[in-house]
C-alpha cells in the first residue's frame, strides 16, 4: 500500500464515528438522487412507451398534439391524402381516448383505451402473457395489464366487465404495459374503441404511416406535409421527443424529480464538505509539518483528495445495494424506480465529483497555514 | 570545518503589522559550516525560532540575504521554498510532530515520499536512518507506543533520511529527562560528524552544551555573542 494511502485511509479511520456520519452522509445523498433519477428515467421510459411499440415509420398526428394521450382528432380523407403518396404502403388508423370501466363492486373507474385494426397490425398490445391478439378480434374483447386486476376489480382472464356501458372480456393478459397517469390501458379493437370513447368512423386519433422497403422517409414525409393541411407528420423520434418534453418539463413532473435529484447532490456535497473540513482542521499540526518538511503542495491534495475518494467508493457502494432493494422492491408498483448499467456509472462518477468537489474547503484550509505552526506548540 | 551549507546576512525580520508589528530580527548575520553543531541560545522572544524558521526557508526574512548552499532564497515563491526544505534541510521539532496514525518507519519514510521516492531503495533508507539512531527493533511501532525519547530519535531519523545539508532542532531536549536528552544529543553530534552537514539546535538547555562547536547567544533579534563549544576544542 502506497504511503499517501496509508496516510489519507487512517486520517479518515481515525475518528470512526465521523467517517460513519460521512458515508450516511453519502449514502443519504446518492440514493436520494438514485430515487429520483430511477423515477425519471421510469417516467420517460413510461411517457413514449406506445410510440416505442408501434411498427410506424411516420405518425400523422393533429396539428398542434402535445403527447401520445392528446385525445384529438384527425379527419380519415388525410388518410387518403396519405395513402396517395407514392411509397407510402400503409396508413393505420389508431384510436385512443379515456372510457369508464364498470366495476363489478358497483362504481366506474377510469381507463385509457388503445386500439388499431386487430386484423392488419398496427399498435397491439406486447408481452403478452396469457390469451392472444387473435382473441382481440372476438366482439367486446379487451386486452388488460396484470398490474390492474385489482383496479379493475377483475379476476384475470375471461373476466367480464362493462366499458361505457357495453359488455366487454378480458380475452387477453399483459405484463409490465403501465401508464405512468395511473389510469389503465385497456387494448381493444378499432370498432369497439370507436364506440367506447365516442369518436365518429370517418375520425381517427392518429395514423401509423408505413412506407415500401427502402423508401426515402424524409422525401416522403415532406411530401405528405405539403399534401396534409390539418394535420402533423412526425417521425417517432420526434413523436416521442415532443411527448417527453411535454409530461416532463411541460406539466412540471420532470422539473419536481430533477429539483430532487439536485436536492440530494446539494445535501450530500455538504455533508462531505463538511466531515472533510473537519477532518482536516484536526489534522492541521500533521499537515503543517508535512508542508515543513518540504511536501509539494500536489502531495498534500492527493492525502485529501484521496480520502474525498474512499468516502467516495464505501459510501457508492452502499448506495448502490440501497439502490438495487428499492428497484427491486418497486419492480410491480405503478412507477417502478429504474437502474440502468449506465446510470449507475453516472451515480458513481456523480459520487466521486461530489465527494472531490466537497474537499476543496479542506484543501484551502490545507494550503492556507503557515508551516510556522509547528515550533508553536 | 568546510565550507558554508547556511548563511544569514544582514537579516531583519518584521512580524505582524500595523501597531502590533515586532522586529523579531534585527540585522542577524549567521553562518553554519558543515560538520559543524552550533547551539542558538538566548531567552524567550530572542529571535531564535525566527531565526531557525529562515535559515529553514520556512519564513522569508523582511530583508537581508539567506542562502543555503550557496543558493540564496530571494525572490522564490513558497512552492520553491518548500523544494528547497524538502531537498536541503532536516526539521527535528520540540513536540516531535509524527503522524501518530503511522509506524516509526512510516513516519520516516515519509519524508522521503513527499520527495516522490517511493521504490524500495526508500525502504532500505528508513531502515538504516532507524539503525542509525537505534531504533531498529521499533519499526512497526506507532509513536503512542514509544516513549518521548524514542519519538524524538524517529523524529532525528525523518530528519536525516533524505541526506539533508542541515538538521535544524527547535529544543530537541526540552520534553526529554537527562538521560534521553543526553542519547539525544550523541545522535545529533554523531550526524554533525558528516562534514558536509551542518546541524543547529535552538536549545536552553545546559546539558547540550557538551555536544556543541559553537554557542551563538542571541538577545532581542541580534546576535550577543559566539563562544567555541567543548566540542570545538577536541
Amino acid at each position: 500500500m502506497s504511503l499517501i494511502f496509508r496516510l489519507s485511509w487512517r486520517n479518515l479511520f481515525h475518528d470512526r464515528l465521523r467517517f460513519v456520519a460521512t458515508v450516511i452522509g453519502i449514502v443519504f445523498s446518492i440514493v436520494l438522487v438514485t430515487v429520483q433519477m430511477g423515477l425519471f428515467l421510469s417516467f420517460d421510459r413510461m411517457v413514449t412507451t406506445m410510440i416505442d411499440h408501434a411498427p410506424a415509420d411516420l405518425w400523422i398526428v393533429p396539428r398542434g398534439t402535445k403527447c401520445f394521450e392528446d385525445p384529438s382528432l384527425v379527419d380519415e380523407r388525410e388518410r387518403f391524402r396519405a395513402l396517395s403518396v407514392n411509397d407510402v404502403a400503409q396508413a393505420l388508423p389508431i384510436v385512443i381516448g379515456f372510457a369508464q370501466w364498470r366495476l363489478p363492486s358497483g362504481g366506474t373507474t377510469p381507463v385509457f383505451i388503445v386500439s388499431s385494426d386487430t386484423r392488419v397490425g398496427g399498435l397491439h398490445p406486447w408481452s403478452l402473457v396469457e390469451g392472444s391478439l387473435a382473441d382481440l378480434a372476438v366482439p367486446g374483447a379487451v386486452a388488460i395489464d396484470q398490474s390492474y386486476f385489482d383496479r379493475l376489480g377483475t379476476k384475470g382472464l375471461g373476466a367480464n366487465a362493462e366499458i361505457h356501458d357495453q359488455k366487454v372480456a378480458v380475452m387477453a393478459v399483459t405484463k409490465g404495459i403501465r401508464a405512468f397517469t395511473t389510469t389503465p390501458y385497456v387494448f381493444t379493437s378499432l370498432d369497439q374503441a370507436r364506440a367506447y370513447v365516442g369518436t365518429p368512423p370517418n375520425k381517427a386519433t392518429y395514423f401509423l404511416v408505413s412506407l415500401a422497403p427502402n423508401a426515402d422517409v424524409a422525401g416522403v414525409r415532406t411530401r405528405l406535409r405539403t399534401i396534409l393541411s390539418e394535420s402533423e407528420v412526425l417521425t417517432p423520434s420526434e413523436f416521442r421527443s415532443r411527448s417527453r418534453s411535454f409530461w416532463l418539463f411541460g406539466t412540471g413532473a420532470g422539473a419536481a424529480l430533477f429539483a430532487g435529484a439536485l436536492l440530494g447532490i446539494i445535501v450530500g456535497t455538504v455533508i462531505v464538505a463538511q466531515t472533510l473540513y473537519s477532518s482536516t482542521k484536526d489534522h492541521l499540526h500533521e499537515f503543517a509539518t508535512l508542508r515543513a518538511i518540504g511536501s509539494p503542495g500536489i502531495y498534500i491534495h492527493k492525502v485529501i483528495i484521496l480520502q474525498a475518494l474512499v468516502s467516495a467508493i464505501i459510501g457508492f457502494s452502499i448506495a448502490a445495494g440501497i439502490g438495487l432493494i428499492i428497484v427491486d422492491a418497486t419492480a410491480e408498483s405503478a412507477l417502478p424506480v429504474l437502474m440502468t448499467p449506465t446510470m449507475s456509472i453516472g451515480l458513481f462518477l456523480l459520487t466521486v465529483v461530489m465527494c472531490v468537489l466537497s474537499s476543496i474547503s479542506a484543501i484551502v484550509q490545507v494550503m492556507r497555514i503557515d508551516p510556522a505552526v509547528v515550533f508553536m506548540r | 570545518m568546510t565550507e558554508a551549507v547556511m548563511e544569514a546576512i544582514d537579516v531583519v525580520k518584521i512580524l505582524g503589522r500595523g501597531p502590533g508589528q515586532v522586529q523579531a530580527l534585527r540585522g542577524v548575520s549567521l553562518t553554519l559550516a558543515g560538520g559543524e553543531l552550533t547551539l542558538l541560545m538566548g531567552p524567550s522572544g530572542s529571535g531564535k525560532t525566527t531565526l531557525l524558521s529562515i535559515l529553514g526557508c520556512i519564513l522569508s526574512p523582511t530583508r537581508g540575504t539567506v542562502r543555503i548552499c550557496g543558493q540564496s532564497t530571494a525572490g522564490m515563491q513558497p512552492e520553491d521554498m518548500a523544494m528547497l526544505r524538502r531537498d536541503r534541510v532536516g526539521f527535528i521539532f520540540q513536540s516531535y510532530h509524527l503522524f501518530p496514525t503511522l509506524t516509526a518507519a512510516d513516519n520516516v519514510r515519509l519524508a522521503l515520499d513527499v520527495r516522490g521516492e517511493a521504490s524500495r531503495s526508500a525502504i532500505a533508507r528508513t531502515k538504516e536512518a532507524l539503525a542509525a539512531v537505534g531504533l531498529s527493533h521499533k519499526m512497526k511501532s506507532f509513536p503512542r507506543q514509544l516513549s518521548g525519547g524514542e519519538q524524538q530519535r524517529v523524529a532525528i531519523a525523518r530528519a536525516i533520511v533524505g541526506n539533508p545539508s542541515a538538521i535544524l532542532a527547535d529544543e530537541p531536549t526540552s520534553a526529554l529527562d537527562s538521560e534521553n536528552g543526553q542519547a539525544i544529543m550523541k545522535v545529533l553530534a554523531q550526524t554533525a560528524r558528516d562534514q558536509a552537514r551542518a546541524v543547529l539546535v535552538v536549545t536552553h538547555d545546559p546539558r547540550t552544551f557538551p555536544f556543541a562547536h559553537r554557542i551563538v547567544r542571541i538577545e532581542d533579534g541580534l546576535i550577543i555573542g559566539e563562544e567555541k563549544g567543548k566540542a570545538g576544542f577536541n
